[in-house]
């Protein structure tokens, strides 16, 4: 299945992208998703970073099943508010 | 009102979203960027924002605000894109019947939009740049959705 990744912030420096293509197993999870994005990118975040992942728009837990078409987003440590 | 957007914020007009009738108390909360992190002097800030899930935060936190204390009134601006020093990123108007709560309210949005609204502040020096928060890099689903 086919699925955009959309990265903000320092994963979007980190990356060199906004935007980026995964074609991924039917039933994968998210956690299959981050396993893809750190193969890709192995400079991302540590290992023992915990990657928060967000599916349309949501902000989605590991073990949540994606579908083709859903957009994800990698979210770094949030710091709006002023 | 729920507004992210790259022009300076109007903290008067804002606030006027929230002054009504009912409401003997009015609040507004200005988020100003600061020159100084620790003893190093920023240049500029730049906030990226992602629009349409920040969108849904703010409403989720004003929805949990009013599911809370009740008849209260908010308005929430938060600007993005390059801002200068001592230049206002977010407006926080509460309108409530008497101060107590509109102060807890206006705190208690404060720090959930801090916790999870999809919005990074990056801190511009003169001999580099970082993104705030991102420094030690961990957090985790659950830090996002702590206890009232």
């Amino acid at each position: 299945m086919k699925l955009t990744v959309q990265y903000f912030a320092l994963y979007r420096e980190r990356t060199g992208v906004r935007y980026e293509a995964f074609d991924l197993k039917e039933g994968s999870l998210v956690s299959d998703m981050i396993k893809n994005i750190r193969t890709r990118h192995p400079n991302l975040a540590p290992e023992n970073v915990d990657i928060l992942v967000a599916v349309n728009d949501e902000y989605a837990e590991k073990d949540q099943p994606l579908s083709s078409g859903d957009s994800v987003a990698l979210i770094p440590p949030v710091s709006g508010g002023g | 009102m729920i507004l992210l957007t790259q022009d300076p914020l109007n903290p008067r007009s804002i606030t006027s979203e929230v002054t009504r009738d009912r409401n003997g108390a009015i609040i507004t909360f200005l988020g100003n960027t600061r020159r100084l992190n620790g003893d190093k002097e920023v240049l500029f800030l730049e906030y990226e924002v992602y629009e349409p899930m920040a969108l849904k935060e703010l409403e989720k936190i004003k929805r949990a605000a009013i599911d809370k204390w009740g008849d209260v009134d908010i308005a929430i601006a938060h600007r993005f894109g390059r801002l200068e020093i001592e230049d206002t990123s977010l407006v926080v108007a509460i309108g409530s019947q008497h101060r107590r709560e509109g102060f807890d309210v206006c705190n208690f949005i404060v720090n959930r939009i801090k916790e999870t609204v999809p919005i990074w502040k990056k801190e511009v020096f003169a001999d580099g740049s970082i993104w705030v928060g991102c420094q030690s890099h961990k957090h985790s689903l659950s830090a996002l959705h702590p206890q009232n």
